[in-house]
């Protein structure tokens, strides 16, 4: 159980790196809490995969340094850091039972046989893998194999982290929210910190605390499931959080307020930008709704989800969606929309006017 | 079911049904028919029926034969298949020293069988050959035409030199499919070398070592060319092997019904102790 | 040409893998085949395209018997998974592929690939190699090869399932209108309801080798003719309990009493099946949900807009499933509201009742 400190890390897979480009991370920041449950978040190629290694140990940094609780470990071997992980396909060992495969990490640091079958058992229990304990791991079932994965780390009590690699690609869909709620209660029951890696948002926001969203080498925005959602900091953010993702409109602002396409708009941080750069008004599709006046817009297509519809519209050839329950009528042809105030907000150069010092 | 239009497919196949009938099946059944009868050659044949088995089967040449064989196949795979394996494991996984390595290890094994002979035979010589200079230097008595101990040793370390390579490549080709997370979790587990071995590359390896040993048990087991080259079957009949002694019944003597015999039998242990191999192979696979 | 199936069935040794299908396909139609994994989709796909042979039955296209066609002379596309195109082509030489066997003159080839190009956004890339794409435009360059040659019959077997989220987003929102206007009838696997929703057109639902219902998607989703395919078109999964109807209340679970309301009234007094979709059961009262729904909660799901809340009842499993981000602690009690008037109610059979 440790506190994590990422301090101004930089990695490049290049032995000289000169320009930003070079990095696959670029200069990244993060302090994490002892227990708490992490999410790195992004699509390929954003650099979520290098900053894991980075932790595990696997690469060494070219600049920058990892603390555990203070301790310096940037430059140790993943053995000498003392984490768990568990990968993308289970990793187990064909040829031991259950209960050996959990036992493995224990026998290998001499740990003793009473106290191996105690916490052997006490995991078991808690991964509903009793039943099972003396049967060959290689028979399992996707989900099965994981878990002892999973187990392996937590019958250690000296683990720092316990990192997870995408732990679900592999798991049936249907089996996916159980996994997921077997995690989420064992994060909250024993309190280690464990980071998790994906491209899913839902893998993600389901399972953090504090989510990490990146994208080409940078860390973007930190946040609470919440934070995400209601005040994006960064219009990639809007984008890949959410679905469908958040409406970007070009706009203008003139004397504190914001105009799309000539007509005044309410934005919630309007007061704070300045011309100049490219600006940007940011709505989710959950905030907009048709009225009788607004900003005109022409309804191009209706999508029936079932549970609600997305409307999609152009403004002055803008796309703009609408998410509508399923009794609301919608308009056929020409349109108004209107933006709810406190949720539409302005962004500079694809970042949140405001939110930047 | 049903499958008119594609049984068209069945044509493709039918040039390789030919040549393995040509290949295979025809000879065999020649043999099959010289084992029953009773011939000079002059196309006159007699019903022998299982006489020339029987024959066989009691004759004290054959079990000293098959026994001899069979020592040889035992030695050859005690020796190959460890030391392939352990090659395997100490050659590098990446970087530039990796074909390097395959390239020195394939070398054995691109060379023709005979040669692998003639090499052998002179340079074991125990006067002017290389090997058989340094061992009488050592001080042991050493001469591989006149003492079955030194044949069998010579005959012994030729198999070994020729053929490790070829266990050490699959093995090698086995371990280099075994992801890198499973490296990363032992090493996480804490697990030391050994351990690394014993439940990770052993159990992954598992398939590619019964092939090594189906391939290396077939080979040794019908080992000819080398032998013949060496040490033609002496001193003696010390290394008269089923392959030289068949050769020595059918061509030597012209002992046709012996010879297809003989060759029967051999083929039909062959045929055995494969199949127990793969049966064995599929139940540990099925578990 | 509609594309007719009669008695259509497919087993492999003791496997029944299709059980007596007997379907019609009006031309130019979208049709979503929705189904868990292993429920059939692809055996289905692969019969119909003339990949396998159906062990009974026929199969007629455009009044002729196909049945025993072969695939190449079928005028057939297919786009699958796994993310499928010639390695060492050119995008250009990889969509041209299925004209040049037909010895059209190059210059229409050009325009038909340009055409076909442009809609999938490809234009820019038609030099590089399929390894220098990326996930998303590989499959792109599939799907075009699949239009370009204006098959009668285009097959897509889960062709999103390998993509991530974002760029499944994106090819979702632009399928339909790639297919709209085509004359060939266009065949669509997946496992997802939402996807067969996004898309609208027809959806044939395909549980264990049977198929339970076929007409309008959105018809299919709010009325299920069979417990089963109201179970194969939610995701998350819809819920269902025993209920008991007396005059105009429903006993559920719990001895918790619901009021009835809108048709359900006119039931007769009995045991039903009763199911819901997740959207119906809310954490607020508003919009007239008034069943209560009493548990502990197993996880939340957040999906970036919205919540999937997994209560235990009582043994049972509900599914609350509402906008917004509501993040609950696993064991945490939690009260939601069943909209009882969008239930819907099956006999013990399954079959729909109201």
């Amino acid at each position: 159980m440790a506190k994590i400190t990422i301090d101004n890390l930089r990695h490049a897979y290049i032995s000289e790196p000169t320009r930003d480009e070079h990095y696959a991370l670029k200069r990244v920041h993060l302090d994490w809490a002892d227990g708490g449950a992490y999410a790195l978040l992004g699509p390929s190629g954003c650099g979520k995969t290098t900053l894991l290694n980075l932790i595990s140990g696997l690469l060494h940094p070219s600049e920058g340094r990892i603390l555990f609780d203070g301790k310096d470990v940037t430059m140790e071997t993943p053995e000498a850091r003392n984490i768990a992980q568990v990968f993308q396909f289970p990793v187990i060992y064909d040829t031991m039972t259950v209960y050996d495969n959990l036992a493995f990490p224990l026998r290998n640091r001499g740990v003793d046989e009473a106290e191996i079958k105690k916490r052997v058992s006490a995991i078991a229990e808690m991964l509903e893998l009793t039943a099972t304990l003396s049967h060959r791991a290689s028979g399992l079932t996707a989900d099965g194999k994981q878990k002892i994965s999973l187990g392996r780390g937590l019958v250690r009590d000296d683990v720092n982290v316990i990192m997870f690699d995408e732990p679900l690609t592999v798991i049936d869909p249907h089996l996916k929210w159980q996994l997921r709620s077997k995690l989420k209660e064992l994060q909250q029951r024993i309190k280690r910190t464990m980071i998790y890696v994906t491209h899913d948002q839902t893998e993600a926001l389901t399972f953090a605390e504090q989510v990490v969203v990146m994208n080409n080498g940078e860390v973007v925005q930190t946040g609470t499931p919440i934070e995400l959602f209601e005040r994006p900091m960064h219009t990639f953010v809007g984008h890949f959080i959410g679905s469908p993702g958040m409406n970007l409109l070009p706009c203008e602002v003139k004397g504190g307020a914001a105009f799309v396409s000539g007509k005044q708009v309410p934005a919630a941080n309007a007061k704070k930008a300045k011309s100049g750069r490219k600006l940007e008004l940011g709505v989710r599709p959950e905030f907009v709704r048709f009225a009788n006046k607004g900003l005109p817009a022409d309804v191009v297509r209706v999508s029936d989800i079932g549970r609600y519809r997305v409307v999609e519209t152009r403004v002055n050839g803008t796309p703009v969606k609408l998410v509508v329950g399923e009794d609301t009528e919608v308009p056929v042809g020409k349109a108004h929309l209107v933006f709810d105030a406190t949720h539409t907000q302005i962004y500079s150069d694809g970042w949140l006017v405001g939110s930047r010092p | 079911m049903n499958k008119t239009w594609n049984n068209r497919a069945w044509w493709l196949v039918l040039p390789v049904f030919l040549m393995v009938a040509f290949n295979a099946l025809v000879p065999l059944m020649t043999v099959v028919n010289y084992s029953v009868q009773e011939t000079f050659g002059n196309n006159e044949f007699f019903w022998a029926g299982s006489r020339w088995f029987e024959d066989i089967l009691r004759s004290d040449r054959f079990h000293d034969a098959l026994l001899r064989s069979g020592i040889f196949t035992l030695l050859v795979l005690a020796l190959e298949v460890p030391l392939g394996l352990g090659i395997a494991l100490t050659m590098p996984r990446k970087g530039p020293w990796v074909s390097v390595c395959l390239v020195l290890m394939s070398l054995p094994l691109l060379i023709p069988w005979n040669v692998v002979g003639s090499m052998w035979n002179i340079m074991a010589l125990p006067d002017i050959g290389l090997l058989g200079k340094a061992i009488n230097a050592l001080g042991i008595n050493y001469n591989y035409t006149r003492q079955p101990i030194s044949a069998w040793f010579t005959l012994v370390l030729m198999d070994v030199w020729h053929w490790t390579s070829l266990v050490a490549l699959l093995c090698y080709a086995g371990l280099v499919s075994i992801p890198d997370a499973y490296y990363q979790a032992a090493k996480i587990d804490g697990a030391r070398p050994w351990a690394v071995f014993r439940y990770i590359q052993l159990p992954k390896l598992r398939h590619v070592l019964t092939i090594a040993i189906l391939l290396r048990f077939m080979d040794s087991f019908m080992i000819y060319t080398e032998v013949i080259v060496l040490t033609g079957g002496g001193p003696g009949n010390a290394t008269t092997f089923l392959s030289i002694d068949l050769v020595k019944y059918a061509l030597g003597q012209f002992d046709l019904g012996h010879a297809a015999a003989m060759s029967i039998i051999y083929f039909l242990i062959i045929l055995f102790a494969s199949w127990l191999f793969y049966t064995l192979m599929m139940r540990h696979q099925e578990q | 040409m509609p594309l007719e199936l009669k008695g259509v069935t497919k087993r492999l040794g003791a496997d029944t893998h299709i059980y007596p299908a007997d379907i019609s396909f009006a031309d130019g139609s979208f049709n979503v085949l929705l189904g868990a994994t292993r429920s059939g989709k692809t055996t289905m796909m692969q019969l119909m395209a003339g990949i396998q042979q159906p062990t009974t039955g026929e199969i007629w296209h455009g009044g002729k018997n196909m049945t025993r066609v072969a695939v190449q002379k079928r005028n057939v596309s297919m786009v699958y998974q796994q993310f499928i195109n010639y390695p060492m082509m050119s995008v250009f030489e990889n969509i041209a592929s299925p004209l040049r066997v037909t010895g059209l003159a190059e210059t229409d080839v050009k325009k038909r690939v340009g055409t076909a190009a442009e809609l999938l956004r490809l234009t820019p890339m038609l030099d590089r190699k399929p390894s220098e794409l990326s996930g998303g435009q590989q499959q792109r360059t599939a799907i075009a090869r699949a239009i370009v040659k204006d098959s009668s019959l285009i097959f897509l077997d889960e062709p999103l399932a390998n993509l991530d989220y974002k760029l499944r987003e994106e090819l979702r929102d632009e399928l339909p209108k790639i297919f709209s206007g085509r004359s060939a009838i266009v065949f669509y696997a997946t496992t997802e309801p939402h996807e067969a929703l996004l898309f609208g057109g027809n959806t044939l639902t395909l549980h264990e080798g049977h198929i339970t219902q076929y007409g309008p998607t959105a018809e299919i989703y709010r009325k299920p003719n069979s417990l089963t395919t109201a179970r194969v078109f939610s995701d998350p999964p819809i819920n269902v309990t025993k209920v008991v109807k007396k005059g105009k209340s429903l006993a559920v679970f719990n001895g918790e009493k619901w009021p009835l309301a809108g048709t359900a009234t006119k039931l007769a007094d009995g045991e039903y099946h009763l199911a819901l979709h997740p959207h119906y059961v809310l954490p607020t009262t508003e919009n007239g949900a008034t069943g209560v729904v009493k548990g502990k909660v197993l996880v939340t799901e957040i999906s970036g807009s919205e919540s999937v809340v997994h209560v235990d009842v009582g043994g049972h499993t509900w599914v609350s499933q509402s906008h917004g981000v509501r993040p609950h602690k696993v064991g945490e009690a939690a009260t939601f509201f069943a909209d009882i008037g969008h239930a819907l109610f099956f006999d013990s059979e399954g079959k729909r009742v109201s």
